[in-house]
Formats: structure tokens, sequence, C-alpha cells
């Protein structure tokens, strides 16, 4: 089980998900605070769902106010970034540059891209935290101290 | 907020637990810094701005100088980009009063931009750290501050910005120049910051 586990969240980097930053919050956790991560990606999801309506209302208005939308993008890359939603803050990056060059198809184009890779991770992680879960905190727990 | 002792190899008595204010917009940010903090040991206060970091702080003068002494914020743990008051307007304003201005201020950004890095530093930030912020880096932080002494703090009086001969820039993540006497205001644990003036 504790394989299948490790199996499975190495897939998860190997296939560019989730980085460095994922492996550095499970060091966080401990036998007082064993789904640290889990709280951590939970609340950014909830967090960011408002922040995606509203680069999407944002996306909605003619002309696009570039600036604002790069802000927006800004607040939302720094959280995947917290969590180590790596695809995610690639897509949030090549959004920025849309940006920063002025250009709204690729804004739009690449927003539904990022929606995609924020679906799929959501869901691949669901299914890890799940797992994960019911391995139960034996292994989960990773520091001594 | 949150100020519960976690206990897991923290043995430090209450009153001298080492208190850091955080100051974030982001609701991940926060519980990933408070939770950096508390393994490492510190008593924690988050924030999501620089006004309530403000208002924390008595700067608004709204606290009585009694309560300000039993909230002793050792360092001030500050985003650089937040909606209404950036860490640098906090910064400035930090540095600019005269009861807050000997707490060490960090920045923290996700944006490797040097102009930044130095205009920050120039302000008298103790450190810039790049986000995300990891456990490395708090805990470098906290033994930095830990070990001053009376001699960092006299240099740090002596010096308003740091010294020219010094590498203070943090021009990468890892390592920042924390180990370095330039840090300009400084106060160790057993000292705090006292807000009524002769």
């Amino acid at each position: 089980m504790q394989r299948q586990l490790a199996n499975m969240k190495q897939t998860l980097f190997d296939q560019g998900y989730l980085d460095e930053q994922f492996i550095q919050l499970e060091e966080l956790q401990d036998d007082a605070n064993p789904n640290f991560v889990e709280e951590v990606v939970t609340l950014y999801y909830r967090d960011s769902a408002r922040l995606i309506q509203n680069i999407e209302q944002a996306l909605e208005k003619s002309p696009l106010d570039f600036s604002k939308l790069e802000c927006l993008m800004h607040q939302f890359k720094g959280s995947s970034s917290s969590i180590g939603a790596k695809r995610v803050k690639s897509e949030c990056t090549q959004f920025k540059e849309h940006c920063r060059v002025g250009n709204a198809d690729g804004c739009k184009r690449t927003f539904q891209q990022l929606k995609k890779e924020y679906a799929t991770l959501k869901k691949k992680v669901e299914v890890y935290f799940q797992f994960a879960r019911q391995i139960g905190p034996v292994e989960k727990a990773c520091r001594s101290k | 907020m949150a100020v519960e002792d976690i206990g897991s190899g923290c043995s430090s008595s209450g009153d001298q637990e080492f208190h850091v204010l955080a100051v974030d917009d982001s609701i991940i940010d926060r519980k990933v810094i408070e939770r950096l903090l508390k393994i490492s040991c510190c008593k924690v206060t988050a924030v999501d701005s620089g006004s309530r970091a403000l208002q924390y702080l008595g700067i608004d003068g709204e606290r009585s100088s009694l309560e300000f002494d039993e909230l002793k914020v050792n360092l001030i743990i500050t985003d650089y980009s937040m909606p209404g008051m950036t860490g640098y307007e906090l910064l400035k304003k930090i540095k600019g009063s005269t009861k807050l201005r000997q707490i060490p201020v960090v920045i923290m950004s996700s944006e490797n931009i040097l102009a930044r890095i130095d205009r920050c530093l120039e302000e008298g930030a103790e450190d810039f750290l790049m986000k995300p912020v990891q456990l490395s880096d708090v805990e470098r932080l906290r033994d930095f501050m830990l070990r001053g002494g009376e001699e960092e703090r006299e240099l740090g009086r002596k010096r308003k910005t740091p010294d020219d001969s010094c590498d203070c820039r943090p021009l990468r993540k890892r390592p920042t120049p924390l180990a370095t006497a330039c840090s300009s205001t400084f106060r160790a644990l057993e000292e705090p910051v006292i807000v009524h003036e002769s």
C-alpha cells in the first residue's frame, strides 16, 4: 500500500503535475498535523475558485485590462507555486507573458489550458489524498521531532 | 491569531518565545508560513495586510504601551506584493517609527528583481527571501536572530545602511546574506521592543 502511494506520487512528479514544493509541504507534517498538505491543497482550491472567476469575468471585458489580468494571475501563480502545482504554474507564467505583450487571444487560449490543468490536478490529488488517508498516518508523518 | 504552542520539539518557556508577525494577503501562504514558523518554535501572529500589521503593532496609537510590551514582536516577515500597502511600504512605515524601527523586517517575494531587493535592503530590511519560502530559510532566520548579541546590536546602531564592503545582496534564494554583521537594527530575544520613550 505504501509502495502504491509512493508510486502514485512519483507518477505525479514524473508527469510534471507537482514539483519539489509539494515535498517541502509534506515534510512539515507530523503526528499533530498529519494532513497538513491536504489542508493546504484544499484551501488552495477553495481560494483560487474565486480568483478563477474574477479572471474569467475580466477576460469577458472588451478591451481587456491586461494590467488587472496580470495582477490577478500573479496572485494565482503565487498560490499555485506554494502548493507545488507545476503545470498550473507554468500556464500562469505563459498567461502573464501574454498580458505583458497585450496578446488577448493568447490570454484566452492559455486560460483554457490553465483551467484544464487545474481541474486535472485537482482530480489527481484528490485520489492521492484519499488513498493516503486510507493507509493512515503511519508513514505520512515524516518529522521525527 | 494562531498563537498556540505546538509542543513538538519546542522547549522554550512562554516568555522566551520568539514572536513573529507574518504579513501576507494570500491565505495559502499565510497557512504555510505559519506552519514553518511554528515548526521552528516561534510564536506566530498572521495578518492579511500591512494596515492590519500596523494596527497590531500599535503604530496608530490605539494600543496602550502596556499591551504593546506584552506583544513583544521579535521579527516581522512580510510579503512584498500586497494590495493596498506593499511590503516595502510597510517596511518604510516600521523603520520610520521610533517605536518600531528596531524590529527586524524580512521581505518575501516570488519575483527575483534585483532593484526591488536593493530597495528593501536599503530601507533596512534584514533579508529578502524568495517564495515559496522553505523550512531551511526560516530555521536559518531564526538561528541568526537568536544568535545576535550585544556586539551585533552595537554594530547595527552605528550603521544605518549596509556597509559597502559586505555583500548583503541576496542575489539568489540560497544562501541569503543573514550571517553578516551588516544587519542594521536588530533585537535579540532578551530585549523586547519598548514603547515608552524617555
